[in-house]
């Protein structure tokens, strides 16, 4: 079936098998890599991509149900001209990341917390991260990464 | 993994899905925010052969006033349940119950209609909706029915939802003043309770509903009625395991389920001024 998502900001339009999920259908269809797959089970967060402005785990969701929407992955965060998202840019400065895998989907889950929580405690961070999974142990960074963007302005 | 092909059919209406599940029988299943049926899809526990997407029944996705409840429409999503003013004034222990569903991400695509269409034990949502004594709307081709929420759960994953009907409305009574409290014992964030339990205290009453301690969510019916009787939490709480048949598991043997519906009763309501 023919199923049209906006990815970050570019119309694209695919035929894809009916049980094709949203993460493959960014990875395969569209090419964007950045997006990646870990637990598989909407567990870990890796995934995690925004719907219409809205954090979710791409493992989890059909392409064919998102036809006609909105999705932005970690490769439409920054801008144009490579000047980094300020959430990218604080986990740079903070080191919150190890091995990097877990990274994108920590990003945009971030974002998407912020937008809902414009200036979260500790702890909010804290539980609003608790679907994103690092096995590094690199909280820590994370959350203060996380903080540091939300007093920046973001 | 993958789930088995399937068609995918879009509804552009409540009745088109009904007519829909009619067309294709025991074939068809509803889909919503999908994150109950796409994990049993994956993992091939489930394989319907179509599907009749209603997540754009945008007409379903409401919060509103019926005098003494409120009309929550099936397809609102955990996200707005648990922010909603209404909800948390009126029946905050719907929107802390609803809060603790899975993680933001889930709650972003996941709807309460979906949450109890599914039947599960295991999740949060039923207990607090036997705890406020919920009425579940089904619309089906005959028209529209009331089903009380103690009638809805009939087996593990079953429901008295019939093949073609589609569940449209849950209504919540009012309980302003009522004090609530909602327990989880889990062992890591965002993992299911292994038990838990939703207490709503209004005045001498108690609505007390449990949390994976059946092959169905469960009213702690012994519970209600030793605090109708004048008991403290404590000598109420002694009954929480009362009638319940837990399952055991990995993480919980039958006891230990009984063990933590006592303590985790008692804990609500104390929490909720007992």
């Amino acid at each position: 079936m023919e199923v049209q998502v906006t990815v970050n900001g570019t119309s694209q339009s695919h035929d894809v098998e009916a049980r094709t999920l949203l993460v493959h259908y960014i990875r395969e269809a569209c090419g964007l890599t950045g997006t990646n797959i870990g637990c598989d089970t909407s567990s870990c967060g890796a995934c995690t991509v925004h719907l219409d402005g809205e954090s979710v785990k791409s493992c989890t969701v059909l392409a064919a149900q998102v036809d006609g929407q909105e999705v932005t992955t970690i490769e439409g965060l920054a801008d144009a001209d490579g000047t980094l998202h300020p959430m990218q840019q604080a986990f740079h400065e903070c080191h919150a990341l190890q091995c990097g895998y877990c990274t994108p989907g920590m990003v945009m889950a971030s974002v998407s917390l912020l937008d809902e929580i414009p200036n979260p405690s500790e702890t909010e961070v804290r539980i609003g991260l608790e679907g994103n999974l690092c096995r590094c142990t690199g909280y820590h960074n994370i959350v203060k990464a996380v903080l540091q963007a939300a007093g920046g302005g973001q | 993994m993958i789930p088995a092909a399937f068609d995918f059919v879009r509804a552009g209406s409540a009745e088109e899905a009904i007519s829909l599940l009619g067309e294709h029988g025991d074939e068809a299943k509803l889909i919503a925010g999908g994150h109950s049926l796409i994990p049993l899809m994956r993992f091939r526990l489930a394989a319907p052969s179509v599907l009749v997407d209603i997540g754009r029944l945008d007409d379903l996705k409401y919060v509103r006033d019926g005098g003494d409840h409120l009309k929550i429409g099936a397809l609102t999503r955990h996200r707005d349940i648990e922010i909603d003013d209404d909800v948390k004034s009126q029946a905050g222990l719907l929107a802390e119950a609803t809060a603790n569903v899975g993680d933001n991400q889930v709650r972003h695509r996941g709807t309460i209609g979906g949450a109890i269409a599914h039947g599960d034990p295991a999740s949060d949502i039923p207990s607090a909706l036997l705890a406020l004594r919920a009425t579940v709307v089904a619309s089906g081709p005959d028209g529209e029915r009331e089903i009380p929420i103690d009638d809805f759960f009939t087996g593990f994953l079953e429901t008295a939802l019939g093949e073609t009907e589609l569940l449209t409305e849950i209504r919540v009574p009012k309980v302003p003043d009522a004090t609530w409290s909602f327990q989880k014992f889990n062992r890591r964030a965002q993992d299911w309770a292994i038990v838990g339990a939703s207490v709503l205290v209004n005045g001498d009453q108690a609505g007390v509903g449990l949390v994976n301690m059946d092959s169905v969510p469960l009213r702690a019916g012994a519970v209600e009625a030793a605090i109708a009787s004048g008991a403290d939490a404590a000598t109420a709480a002694d009954a929480a395991a009362e009638g319940a048949s837990p399952p055991a598991d990995l993480n919980a043997s039958v006891e230990y389920r009984q063990h933590l519906a006592r303590v985790l009763v008692r804990r609500g309501l104390e929490a909720a001024g007992r």
